[in-house]
């Protein structure tokens, strides 16, 4: 058995979570909603063994290394974060709904990574061999996760906003009936971002350490550190805003929107459309 | 009136600098500008200034944008940010302050109505006895209460970590703190660079701006490495470093390894490994030579540029070499040399000549001669990035308290609970600073545990 073919199983067991989820705003049966959040959690353990198993490859091939390493090393791992945070949300707060919004991140993630990226696994170039690389890929892919996962709930937000403003009758049924309250999407929303707000400056801090340790500055302006601030800024104007009144629901959704996007342009962007030391495997 | 439209007037810039509104529009506000010095090169080079257009580049460079996140208005941007910070947390820190220090001892009917969870117990016991029962509970339960005797009432008050109210303040400070340290490193710090030849020492770096530092120390570099993975991707850039201090080595700065990753500190001055490439002065070059009428070959070395006498009165000398030629000759591999070949009394030559494995195409000069190329002792330089920032342990020091706070302000919540104590039995009241779902049931769970205590 090979990671590779584990990947494979972790991208239809995504896809099944993701039908299963739409299968439950459907039918409005609770036993269905639990069955996607199992398939989420099944796809996830795979998953797991899948990148440890990557792991121990590297290592017969005789340069072994943490997968974390190249673009389809990372979005794989991307798309891992972001099922961990939605299992968690989904198991405390056990609104299944937010699984259609949030497993399509994760199977997007997957399919591309399977189907459009380079599968090979390289050796380390001198730049990468540090322990640093670990602990900050890992903050920052956690708290980018938590971003998309309040994404996915702003989505939410903003859907069922706009069709409770345009009359519909939500308490009728039809799929809207599963979503949770916007109270409690704005509430959810906020709860994603203080996980992911306190990860994404331990990224920050951990990548900043990591340059001062190899290159003696800790900062250097370089554009994906320059996006990485742009995230912070974004997400921490969204802290503020909640404060001053007015600044919740719709325009705390939008926030969280357009934070996302700037992350993934922070995360991808950079990479394809700016030039900098964080490129992958140029 | 004079006076009061002063104070008028401080008081607008003051409250100006205390608004919300202003920390919410600076904080987007950098983020949308932050975004020209991605897109715009920094400190750019020539190729990429020969795509922009005249007018362009004059504005780019009225606006600071080739060197933006130094420009003045960048760096007035996070001036305010920073005051905006230092006042908004002047107004509300005492506030805070007072909640943590003074706490509402009494719950008197309107703080009552003020809170999220209040329950009636009906108890039997007198006053006193269910004073001493609550006591004894909320300390087992919950936190050591303070009681207060006020209206022939008892009312016990219990917190648990009202502290945690100061994260936001902590976290406030720690990016002031980061500030801090950033300017100490900008004035009194350095970063510069150096290439150190393959048994050559420096004594001084180049900063960014071309000013020489002399570092109070010499380093020299031993030897310096490269090995690469079978895929030809580099593995490993290694330079071995000795510091010495007045001529002689410094124990324990002996021959000290460094790599990418990997660092020397020295006195506070940190040596990076950052490039490397081939160090001409000290390359030594070896050659063949043989008459073509016949006779014992001769071996010879020579430097760069160094002409040598050849036998019968030619001369020769290397101008570059290199120990593969595939890069730049198709079809050939080995080591190759670039060659100037001056005949007994003739005009000098330039052409290539390669390892024996290439004899005919070694043929073709030389004259008399058949000279071949053997390969050369190469040397390397290694380029260092050099580094003193004592600015840096303020700037952890910050980021230490920046997590520290960020967990306090998120994570942890001040809890409250009041009881007031009657004849007719206890009245409970709570709440908390963050997580009321949280805290209700923990509240819940109070007061169930109340009934059967
Ligand atoms: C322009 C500068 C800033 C000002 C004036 C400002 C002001 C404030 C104020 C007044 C509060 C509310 C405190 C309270 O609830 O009593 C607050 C909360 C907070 N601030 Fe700032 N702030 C600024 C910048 C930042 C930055 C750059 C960060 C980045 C980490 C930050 C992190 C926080 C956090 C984490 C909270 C708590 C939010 C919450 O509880 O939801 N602040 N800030």
């Amino acid at each position: 058995m090979s990671s590779s073919m584990l990947f494979n199983v972790t991208m239809v067991l995504y896809m099944v979570s993701t039908c299963i989820f739409f299968a439950f705003l459907a039918s409005r049966n609770k036993s269905v909603g639990l069955a996607g959040t199992y398939a989420a959690l099944f796809g996830f353990l795979v998953q797991g063994a899948a990148i440890g198993l990557r792991w121990k490859e590297s290592y017969d091939q005789g340069h072994g290394h943490a997968p974390l390493s190249n673009l389809f090393e990372s979005v794989v791992f991307f798309s891992w974060t972001i099922v961990l945070i939605f299992l968690f949300i989904d198991f405390k707060y056990k609104y299944r709904a937010i699984g259609f919004f949030v497993m399509p991140f994760a199977l997007f993630g997957m399919a591309w990574a399977q189907l459009g990226l380079d599968t090979g696994i390289e050796p380390l170039v001198p730049a990468l061999q540090s322990n640093w690389l670990m602990y900050h890929v890992i903050t920052c892919f956690l708290g980018y996760a938590a971003f998309a996962v309040a994404c996915g709930i702003s989505i939410m937000y903003l859907i069922r906003e706009s069709m409770e403003k345009g009359g519909a009758d939500v308490q009728a049924g039809g799929l809207l009936s599963m979503f949770p309250s916007i109270r409690a999407l704005d509430d959810l929303n906020y709860k994603a971002i203080m996980i992911g707000f306190p990860l994404l400056s331990l990224g920050i801090i951990t990548g900043a350490a990591w340059a001062n340790y190899a290159w003696g500055t800790y900062w250097s302006w370089d554009p994906k550190e320059t996006w990485s601030l742009i995230v912070w800024f974004v997400y921490a104007a969204f802290l503020h805003a909640r404060i001053t009144r007015g600044w919740v629901g719709r325009r705390a959704a939008i926030l969280s929107v357009i934070g996302f996007a700037a992350t993934i342009f922070c995360y991808l962007g950079v990479n394809l459309f700016l030039s900098g030391l964080h490129s992958y495997g140029k | 009136m004079t006076t009061t439209n002063k104070r008028g007037f401080a008081q607008e810039v003051w409250d100006f600098f205390c608004s919300l509104k202003l920390s919410i529009f600076l904080l987007i506000g950098l983020a949308l500008v932050s975004i020209i010095g991605t897109v715009i090169q920094q400190g750019p080079q020539r190729e990429y200034l020969a795509t922009l257009s005249e007018t362009k580049i004059r504005l780019y460079s009225a606006l600071g944008f080739f060197d933006m996140y130094h420009s003045w208005w960048f760096i007035l941007l996070l001036y305010l940010l920073t005051l905006n910070l230092i006042c908004c947390s002047i107004k509300r820190l005492p506030r805070v302050w007072k909640v943590v220090s003074e706490p509402v001892l009494v719950m008197d009917d309107g703080f009552e109505k003020s809170l999220a969870n209040v329950k009636d117990l009906k108890l039997k016991g007198s006053k006193e006895e269910l004073k001493s029962r609550m006591e004894a509970f909320l300390r087992a339960e919950f936190a050591v209460p303070v009681i207060t005797e006020k209206d022939g009432e008892y009312h016990l008050f219990a917190q648990k970590s009202p502290w945690c109210r100061l994260g936001v303040y902590v976290v406030h400070l720690s990016i002031i703190v980061i500030f801090v340290g950033a300017l100490i490193g900008s004035f009194f710090g350095y970063k510069a660079y150096t290439n150190i030849p393959e048994g050559g020492a420096i004594s001084q770096v180049q900063t960014q701006s071309g000013k020489m530092i002399p570092l109070g120390f010499d380093v020299r570099c031993e030897k310096f490495s490269v090995s690469f993975y079978d895929t030809g991707a580099p593995k490993e850039f290694r330079s071995v470093l000795t510091v010495l201090e007045n001529g002689q080595p410094v124990p324990g700065f002996q021959n000290r390894p460094i790599i990418v990753n990997d660092p020397l500190t020295y006195k506070g001055i940190t040596f990076y490994q950052s490039s490397y490439g081939q160090s001409d002065e000290g390359a030594l070059y070896h050659l063949t030579v043989r008459d073509r009428k016949g006779g014992a070959p001769v071996k010879l070395n020579a430097r760069q540029g160094e002409r040598v006498a050849l036998p019968g009165g030619a001369f020769l000398s290397v101008m570059e070499a290199t120990m593969d030629v595939r890069p730049f000759m198709r079809g050939f591999d080995g080591p190759g040399a670039q060659v100037e070949f001056t005949p007994a009394g003739g005009n000098p030559q330039p052409f290539v000549i390669l390892s024996d494995k290439y004899e005919s195409f070694n043929a073709q000069h030389g004259g008399d001669l058949l000279i071949t190329f053997d390969g050369m002792d190469q040397k390397f330089y290694t380029g260092l990035q050099v580094a003193h920032d004592p600015g840096v342990w303020v700037v952890w020091f910050g980021c230490f308290l920046m997590v520290l706070g960020i967990c306090m302000a998120f994570f942890m919540s001040h809890k409250r609970v009041w009881a007031r104590v009657t004849d007719s039995g206890v009245t409970l009241g709570g709440s908390a600073s963050k997580n009321p779902a949280g805290f209700e049931i923990c509240f819940d769970d109070l007061v169930e545990k109340i009934g059967k205590a």
